[in-house]
């Protein structure tokens, strides 16, 4: 056993001279301009036209979706909506970068990273309206997906939880040999969780290949990142813990392809977890109970709006010659159109049976859930205009 | 007097506190300049600046640590976590922290000063992370205390107790009923005390208890009840930590009968310690069990949420069969 010397490798200095905050200076990585114009020294990634058009038909789809579901929220349909305004590229160009294989672990404003995977329009409108098809059992809020196979763990409300779990998933897949990596997307907010510092420090003690992904989309429902954090963003923080670090402009799909592919390639390589800061703006507000008027200016919005990560990759792609203005308009309508059907079914169908409200607390129902249930099931029957939506069944 | 809301009259509360002592300091996620994502706070930080009333990181132990160590240096922290479903990270620095610092130094420190707020329960479609009940947790840990009103005038009078109160208080607030529930609230300064039961309503075949929210359902079951010819005693508990034997003793003692309601799951909820206190104290006056209607021992479900909860239909026929027991 060699003899530990956590001195070995301190330099000496015998001037007083307390470190300031700020001396990492840590720069962004930008491939696209605001203009979708490649920057001249920058490199282009590996990206092929048929998986760059599944990135744009994803960043597409979520804004259609996004609109239509905060519309619905509106309308009294759904009752809760998060969407992913203006962080598409964060989301899908990350997304886009790994294996299928590898597990998602999201906070909730990464609905694009499952559209990327191939969820469906029914699937996303079943979990919305909590009804007997959605796979989570209608048990939790809107947009809390999760789809095993698919490789994206359910989605739970509490912040920065699914940070230590994913160096702890990311440990498990690398015992189990597998080639294969988890990401775990937060945002600057989740960060200053507990949790956070807690899983990056264990990420990197334990050898976990696992991606973090923080969106530092500016805002925590109406705190803004300066009341947030006092340091340089997210990414200081990085190698304060040893993990691998990058900076990117989260706006700009190619650069966030690009880190992440590089990202995966040293996690799985090295079995370390790599830091991505994608720099963004929360365009939307952070949900549909929120009111962002309360605690920014429109003429903030205006000037993020400019740099929409959409229009920017659009450009690019036009400029390419790999999509014509034709077939964006047509794209835009079949989807808006396929989601308008998607959710007039999935509002038709049934929650699931009464049945099930105490069926997955345990791996199967102990005495004294079946005696709450079975009590349950009697009330309702006695009551059945109290409970029309369970009364009708038969139980 | 104005009629105001249950969030207008915790509004008006911190006002009359960070008004009457200059050491009363309000903050969490969202406190500051927005009022809080339920708007409890709105205007304070224009009323009394920046340094009384701010915006915390987005870290419930860091609150919760943060105010401890205010309380302990002779601040009075009004501290809010977002939800109660949030407080969780937090569970060390009460558990460990807040509700022992007086106990493990003998006296010589304390977070007596430190009231935490947060919004708690179910009924708006919130699944299980907008909609626990916690409050038997906190019910466990001896040092401190736990709060619950019903209704706007409650709200203003126990959280002003609250924040005066001596010890540290966790002040549980209904969220469903923030703009349900609308009363007449007198705008000078008054502190309800804690540790009190309120009888609100007179009766002699059953006592019906509950705190919060649930206040408002076992008073329709009692409704209901009436139009059979049975006279319920209501109780509201308001305190649950350290909770009012005596008044609900008195109460069995004249009733013969108690029935407990509670939104939180029904294994291990607070009812289940009144029952056994209750079962002790008026063993010879009991016509029945007492009964509990509660929450299922499932985590909070949002389709079937409308079935989970102890209803004042489930609370009636609890009832009815208490009375032919």
């Amino acid at each position: 056993m060699n003899d530990r010397n956590h001195l070995g490798n301190v330099a000496l200095t015998h001037d007083v001279r307390i470190i300031e905050n700020g001396l990492l200076d840590i720069p962004m990585l930008a491939i696209l301009d605001h203009e979708g114009q490649l920057y001249p020294d920058a490199i282009e990634p590996e990206l092929s036209k048929e998986q760059a058009l599944k990135m744009y038909h994803a960043m597409v789809y979520t804004r259609m979706l996004d609109e239509r579901m905060v519309a619905a929220q509106r309308q009294g349909r759904i009752s809760f909506y998060l969407a992913c305004t203006g962080e598409e590229a964060a989301v899908v160009g990350s997304a886009a970068a790994l294996s299928d294989n590898d597990m998602i672990m999201s906070q909730y404003r990464e609905q694009g990273a499952l559209v990327y995977r191939g969820y469906t329009s029914a699937q996303f409108m079943n979990q919305m309206f909590s009804n007997r098809l959605d796979p989570n059992k209608g048990r939790q809020m809107p947009i809390h997906y999760g789809d095993k196979a698919l490789n994206f763990m359910t989605i739970s409300s509490p912040l920065g939880t699914q940070i230590p779990q994913a160096a702890g998933y990311a440990y498990g897949q690398k015992l189990a040999g597998q080639e294969a990596l988890t990401i775990c997307y937060f945002g600057e907010g989740a960060a200053s969780e507990g949790d956070f510092h807690a899983g990056l420090n264990m990420a990197a003690v334990l050898n976990c290949p696992v991606i973090f992904l923080c969106r530092n989309n500016g805002y925590a429902i109406s705190t803004p990142a300066e009341e947030q954090f006092a340091g340089d963003g997210i990414a200081s923080r990085g190698i304060g813990y040893g993990v691998r670090t990058i900076r990117v402009d989260g706006n700009d799909p190619l650069a966030v392809f690009s880190a992440t592919v590089k990202a995966r390639e040293l996690a799985l390589s090295l079995s370390q977890p790599v830091l991505i800061e994608a720099m963004t703006y929360r365009l939307a507000a952070h949900s549909t109970s929120d009111d962002p008027s309360g605690y920014r200016s429109k003429n903030e919005e205006e000037k993020w709006r400019l740099k929409d990560p959409i229009a920017r990759f659009k450009t690019w792609l036009l400029n390419k010659g790999w999509l014509s203005n034709t077939h964006t308009d047509d794209y835009t309508k079949q989807v808006r159109s396929e989601i308008l059907q998607a959710l007039k079914e999935a509002e038709k169908v049934a929650i699931n049976p009464i049945d099930d409200i105490v069926e997955d607390v345990y791996d199967s129902v102990p005495w004294h859930l079946q005696e709450q249930r079975e009590a349950l099931i009697a009330h309702i029957k006695q009551y059945p205009k109290r409970y029309p939506k369970t009364a009708g069944e038969n139980n | 007097m104005a009629k105001l809301n249950l969030l207008q009259a915790i509004n008006q509360a911190l006002i009359t506190a960070m008004t009457t002592n200059e050491k009363v300091v309000v903050f969490g996620e969202d406190v500051g300049h927005f009022g809080g994502v339920f708007r409890a706070t709105s205007h304070l930080q224009e009323k009394f600046g920046k340094a009384r009333c701010f915006n915390t990181p987005l870290t419930e132990q860091g609150i919760i640590g943060f105010a401890n160590g205010l309380a302990a240096q002779g601040s009075v922290p009004v501290a809010e976590i977002q939800f109660g479903d949030y407080i969780f990270p937090a569970f060390d620095q009460i558990v460990n922290e807040t509700a022992k610092f007086r106990y493990r130094s003998g006296g010589q420190f304390s977070c007596g000063t430190l009231t935490i707020r947060t919004p708690y329960g179910g009924g708006i479609a919130g699944g299980h992370y907008h909609s626990q009940s916690p409050e038997a947790f906190f019910s466990h840990i001896p040092g401190l205390k736990v709060v619950v009103p019903r209704d706007p005038y409650q709200a203003k009078g126990l959280l002003l107790g609250a924040i005066r109160d001596a010890n540290p208080v966790l002040f549980l607030e209904p969220k469903r009923l923030y703009r349900a529930s609308v009363c007449e609230v007198p705008e000078e300064d008054y502190a309800i005390p804690l540790g009190k039961a309120e009888v609100i309503q007179q009766g002699t075949d059953i006592t019906l208890l509950a705190w919060g929210a649930q206040v408002e359902i076992v008073q329709r079951a009692a409704d209901m009840a009436l139009e059979d010819g049975v006279s319920c005693e209501v109780i509201d508990l308001r305190s649950i930590l350290p909770w009012d034997a005596q008044c609900v003793a008195d109460s069995v003692m004249k009733t013969g009968r108690l029935l407990i309601n509670h939104e939180a799951p029904i294994t291990s909820g607070f009812g289940s310690e009144i029952a056994a206190r209750i079962q002790e104290q008026c063993f010879l006056y009991l016509e029945a069990p007492v009964t509990r209607v509660c929450g299922l021992d499932t985590p909070y479900p949002l389709a079937h949420e409308k079935e989970y909860m102890p209803d004042e239909f489930k609370t009636y026929e609890a009832l009815k069969r208490l009375l032919n027991y």
